[in-house]
């Protein structure tokens, strides 16, 4: 791999400790993937911020790095553990909370922005078509790559770290347009709409095809948020990393020989896979966050409503803020209904505390399943709030 | 004496028993990162402990956490003494590189097999592995 002047002297540690270990890191995976050199990346969004997941050595290294690493570039954080503010309405415990605060605070130190979201393209971390960047967060990824066109792989937390640090990524995979390419094509048949429509879809795609990228036809229209719910769900399910949409998407491709068809049929199927026996105790919406029209669709139906489940709506702290700017915010809090600001159902430390979870998303329940062992409910939004408001489901 | 060439991924000598699984390694969720002891269900490896082996195993898999949870490994004294990767990946050669864990990969993985448990000292350096 071809390493520039500045590369050298920050494997060579003149740029202190922190640049020397990213720039290893970099080197590192530029070998294995054959890349031919290091591009500049404009954007980085880095994930493992939950101490959950991180525990005591993941802060330790992160505190090591911020002794002396400093980011190059634009850098958000991914969902916490907690709502950095509201953390004990959730019910998370001090201890916790503290050790959460120092793992935000060595990102802080780093002059990482703490917006701890899923989705930065909501709050000015929004990357143009062509940009080089280096984001985790699958969702976030398959959202930059295929929505907004811009170029990156599904980092991980400690590799999109090393990217901020060194304001570079080694060029490889998909950065390079011969691998970003469809090679499968999808023809949906019937109407999709909404974001539970669209999570179905991407769970019966992803569980088809793989990591592979698809080619999806058929569909007229899709909001902001469907397809949002769309990269979750195709990323958890599948694990590809990109997808184009014909007429909606802006990145060009090749036509893929290769053809696949999904029917009203597979969708109802994969959101019948969804639902379990049992009544929800825990309504939570927002995986992936959500987005400022969602939560004024959201307080429009808990206007004068009382909430009899526990409802927790899962959001960045820069939209909760507007919505409370516009009394949205103070509307749906007087129905009982909390923010998870910071944090989502997935990430927070949970397990035990509920036993089903209705959301109106298709990743929420995988990670609801798998992590928690919660039962799923999957709906739309409407239904998810008539069911917080009612108590009920059905 | 039986020498096996690869690649290097992360510099540094390693001895100690091979521990070879034919199935790729989830860290996060399949290793518990306290003792060092692989916990997924049905892995060929359930219930060993890797502390102190050279690890042989085809990639990482699962969540990109998983290069963390060797970094706590690590801190706890529990982690591998090398790794053996047939083709590295972000997971696993991140969490090598965090954790100064010497690894390689691309040597000649199923001919591993049959020396597991085999005392070895590996020199990822030169991209050297003695049995």
């Amino acid at each position: 791999m071809i390493l520039d002047d500045a590369d050298k002297q920050m494997l060579a540690g003149k740029f202190g400790n922190a640049a020397k270990k990213s720039m290893e890191i970099l080197v590192a995976l530029g070998k294995i993937y054959w890349a031919e050199r290091l591009a500049p990346v404009t954007s980085v969004q880095v994930a493992g911020v939950s101490y959950d997941n991180l525990g005591d050595a993941g802060l330790e290294y992160l505190q090591e790095l911020a002794k002396d690493g400093k980011v190059r570039v634009l850098t958000t954080l991914n969902p916490a553990g907690m709502d950095l503010e509201n953390y004990r309405a959730l019910g998370i415990g001090e201890e916790f909370a503290q050790k959460q605060a120092k793992v935000i605070g060595a990102f802080s130190k780093m002059g990482i922005i703490p917006s701890c979201t899923c989705t930065p393209y909501f709050i000015g971390n929004k990357p143009k078509g062509g940009e080089h960047i280096a984001w985790s967060e699958s969702s976030a990824v398959c959202y930059a790559n295929s929505v907004l066109g811009a170029r990156t792989n599904r980092e991980g937390g400690p590799s999109a770290l090393a990217a901020a640090i060194c304001g570079k990524t080694p060029l490889y995979g998909m950065h390079l347009e011969e691998n970003r390419q469809a090679k499968v094509m999808v023809k949906v048949e019937g109407e999709i709409s909404g974001t539970e429509m669209f999570g179905a879809l991407g769970k019966a795609v992803g569980e088809r095809i793989g990591n592979k990228i698809p080619l999806i036809t058929g569909i007229k229209s899709a909001s902001v948020e469907e397809l949002k719910s769309l990269c979750a769900s195709i990323a958890t399910y599948g694990g590809t990393s990109m997808f184009h949409m014909h007429g909606v998407t802006p990145n060009k491709t090749e036509v893929p020989k290769q053809e696949i068809a999904i029917g009203k049929k597979d969708i109802d199927a994969a959101l019948s896979s969804m639902n379990d026996e049992g009544q929800p105790d825990l309504v939570a919406l927002g995986c992936p966050h959500l987005s400022m029209q969602e939560v004024e669709k959201i307080a429009l139906m808990l206007k004068g409503k009382k909430v009899k489940i526990e409802t927790w709506l899962c959001i960045s702290r820069q939209v909760k803020e507007e919505a409370q700017k516009r009394g949205l915010a103070q509307e749906i809090e007087k129905s009982g209904a909390k923010f998870a600001a910071d944090t989502c159902m997935v990430v927070a430390p949970i397990k035990g505390r509920f036993e089903c979870v209705a959301s109106d998303s298709a990743k929420s329940c995988y990670y609801c399943r798998a992590k928690n062992k919660f039962r799923t409910k999957v709906g739309s939004i409407e239904k998810c709030i008539g069911c917080a408001i009612s108590g009920k489901w059905d | 004496m039986e020498i096996f060439k690869g690649r290097e991924i992360f510099a540094g000598k390693a001895s100690g028993e091979l521990l070879f699984s034919s199935m790729p390694i989830s860290f996060y969720g399949g290793v518990d990162a306290t003792s060092g002891i692989v916990v997924e269900k049905g892995h060929p490896l359930e219930g060993k402990c890797m502390a102190g082996k050279v690890l042989a195993f085809p990639n990482g898999k699962g969540s990109t956490v998983g290069s963390y949870v060797l970094y706590r490994l690590k801190k706890a004294g529990k982690a591998p003494a090398g790794i053996i990767n047939l083709e590295a990946e972000t997971i696993v050669a991140v969490g090598a590189i965090i954790s100064e864990i010497p690894m390689m990969d691309k040597v000649e993985f199923e001919k591993l097999e049959k020396l597991d448990g085999k005392k070895v000292r590996m020199d990822a350096s030169g991209g050297k592995l003695e049995i």
